[in-house]
């Protein structure tokens, strides 16, 4: 039998653009280039590893965003996924993580999986909720944030470590996962891949097509409101000396107990 | 008045600073209450701790779902409680179990969700949360305008005060749901006998111009003189010198100590977002130019193996 591997990943902007805000408070994505999340990367590739080690597996990743996300689907694709599913609708802007997740609950429904595997957090909004919350629409167990993972004979297993201690999880299938960067490098596409990809299946969905209502999503149907959004003014930079003369440890220790540190 | 319930999280039998926070913040909101799960022999020093800290009731239930199943027993928990009690608002700590805990009980009752708030206050349409987003380049306030208001917070945003309760026990029979993952094994991790990184007023760090694994031994001796926890960036991480789990950054810890102390690191905008709302930051660098002296307080230019142990000597003899 088939494994069917679903992988959540989302278009971001880049964390090294000058981020900001759009005039209705929602993240803008148009001042600053977007980008696979990279650490949707780590769970792309425990997805293709796990489909290498299965008999028969399908990879096929999956996408809630705006028109420009296709670039996203296309850079997982030319890793070696074997076909993506776009939700991209209008009425999607805004959505908050609770709208999102019933989004992407009804388009992995849809898909239909046996495995979800997503990141252990987006680099934009840095929840790391949205499996939980996958889980728990979908009534599924979930392992979250695993730095190793595996699948055998029906049951996914993996490894998390937590700060207080290191714990082997278990799941029987089907089940949603998110690994951490920790897991494993991912791949570059390769450029016969990257060849590849543009003749790959890409599924364009939209609410209607999910059955769900408009006013379900977006900023209208989020249960949270940004009231404002203030740029922190820059950190003014304060003193900087040299230790030219050997002495910096002592500096530093004057400018510590100057703040009472010491 | 409005009842707070506050998750509070416990380890090896003690009341972690962190619920002492939120239990703090609580009490600007309305009249707290705590939730304790699972803490076998230690339920009643938990329970009388959070009283002390201002809990009008504690909550407690135990038992061996807790520990074996992953996360979802304690939402079982929170939201049959918050359901029954008809809460104001929940509060958790903001850490990797905790805002999944959160999210699944904003789920459950049908209420939005806000995660790692730096401060909270009380607003005339319920609880305003802070929040620092985009590595600490924007503060936003935002508060949940469907249902009641889930919100975890993180670490080291007030601080503890102590404010006696009643602290009345109510024991709780949790109707479990299972479809959770199984914790197969648990290995405790040694403890280094240092504070926790999170929860730490000091954090000295160290990055890639720490060399090597041994190198570490410099940051170790100040964090030590200090009292503080230790940090490490990703480059030291991965190039095997310390654990990731004393990683600050995006994709490690997220840091607000009084103060940080970076050495040998860059400063790179995902490390940044691990400690930039630190209250005072200083950094030892060999590199002029390193981005890291654009946010400090104070900064060394000089070599770490010579600034540090000078630093740790002068601390020593004061
Ligand atoms: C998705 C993603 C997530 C990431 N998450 C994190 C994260 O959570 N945390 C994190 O830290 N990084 C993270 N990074 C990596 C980040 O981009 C940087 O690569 C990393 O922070 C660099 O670490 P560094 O500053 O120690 O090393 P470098 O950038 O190499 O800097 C080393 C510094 O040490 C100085 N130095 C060298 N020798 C000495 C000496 N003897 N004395 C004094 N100074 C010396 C050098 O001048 C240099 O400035 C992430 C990256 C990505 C893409
Ligand atoms: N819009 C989205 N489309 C697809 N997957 C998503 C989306 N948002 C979040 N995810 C997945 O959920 C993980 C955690 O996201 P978050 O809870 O937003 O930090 C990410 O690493 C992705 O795998």
């Amino acid at each position: 039998m088939t494994l069917r591997i679903a992988v959540c990943v989302k278009y971001v902007p880049d964390a090294t653009g000058d981020r900001g805000f759009a005039d209705d408070l929602t993240v803008d994505r148009d001042e600053v280039d977007g980008l696979l999340s990279e650490l949707d990367e780590y769970a792309v590739e425990q997805a293709l590893r796990i489909s290498e080690e299965a008999d028969e597996a399908e990879v096929t990743v999956v996408t809630v965003g705006p028109d420009d996300a296709k670039d996203a689907l296309r850079k997982a694709l030319s890793m070696g996924a074997d076909k993506a599913v776009h939700v991209n609708d209008e009425a999607i802007h805004g959505s908050d993580v609770i709208a999102t997740s019933a989004i992407l609950a009804k388009a992995l429904e849809k898909t239909g999986f046996d495995l979800v595997v997503c990141g252990m957090a987006s680099t934009d909004g840095t929840m790391g909720v949205l499996p939980a919350l996958l889980a728990e629409r979908l009534s599924l167990p979930a392992a979250t944030l695993l730095s190793e993972v595996s699948v055998e004979d029906g049951v996914v297993k993996g490894r998390r470590d937590g700060d207080a201690a290191t714990e082997l999880l278990e799941a029987p299938l089907p089940a949603v996962v998110s690994v951490t960067d920790q897991s494993g490098e991912a791949r570059y596409p390769s450029f016969k891949g990257i060849m590849a990809a543009k003749k790959k299946p890409v599924e364009e969905l939209e609410l209607d097509d999910l059955d769900i209502d408009e006013d379900e999503v977006g900023l209208a149907g989020s249960w949270t409101l940004v009231e404002s959004a203030d740029a922190r003014p820059a950190r003014t930079q304060g003193t900087i000396v040299t230790n030219e003369d050997g002495d910096g440890g002592k500096q530093l220790a004057a400018f510590l107990a100057s703040q009472k540190f010491i | 008045m409005a009842e707070i319930l506050v998750l509070v999280d416990h380890a090896d039998g003690a009341v972690r600073k962190p619920a002492l926070e939120l239990l703090t913040l609580a009490r600007r909101l309305g009249e707290p209450s705590a939730v304790v799960l699972g803490a076998g022999e230690a339920t009643a020093s938990v329970a009388a701790t959070a009283a002390e800290y201002g809990a009008a009731t504690v909550y407690v239930a135990d038992g061996a779902e807790f520990a074996e199943q992953l996360v979802v027993p304690k939402v079982d928990a929170l939201t049959q409680i918050a359901k029954e009690k008809e809460v104001a608002a929940v509060l958790v700590t903001s850490s990797g179990e905790g805002k999944e805990i959160a999210a699944r009980v904003a789920l459950r009752l049908g209420s939005g969700l806000i995660t790692d708030a730096v401060d909270l206050e009380a607003g005339a349409e319920g609880p305003v949360a802070t929040q620092s987003v985009f590595a600490a380049s924007y503060t936003t306030k935002s508060r949940v305008s469907h249902g009641v208001p889930v919100i975890t917070v993180k670490p080291n945003s007030t601080a503890p005060e102590a404010a006696p309760a009643a602290g009345k026990v109510e024991d709780v029979t949790v109707a479990f749901t299972g479809n959770a993952a199984k914790v197969v094994s648990r290995t405790a991790r040694v403890s280094t006998g240092r504070p926790e990184l999170t929860e730490s007023a000091i954090v000295v760090s160290g990055g890639r111009g720490v060399g090597a694994a041994e190198g570490f031994e410099v940051v170790e001796k100040l964090a030590d003189s200090l009292g503080a926890a230790v940090g490490a960036s990703r480059a030291a991480v991965d190039a095997g010198w310390y654990p990731h789990s004393n990683q600050v950054g995006q994709t490690g810890k997220q840091v607000s100590p009084q103060l940080y102390v970076a050495a040998g690191i860059s400063g790179a905008i995902q490390h940044r977002a691990g400690m930039q709302t630190s209250k005072t930051i200083v950094a030892v660098n060999k590199d002029p130019e390193a981005p890291i002296f654009d946010l400090v307080d104070y900064g060394v230019v000089g070599d770490l193996f010579e600034v540090l142990p000078q630093l740790t000597e002068e601390i020593g003899s004061r």
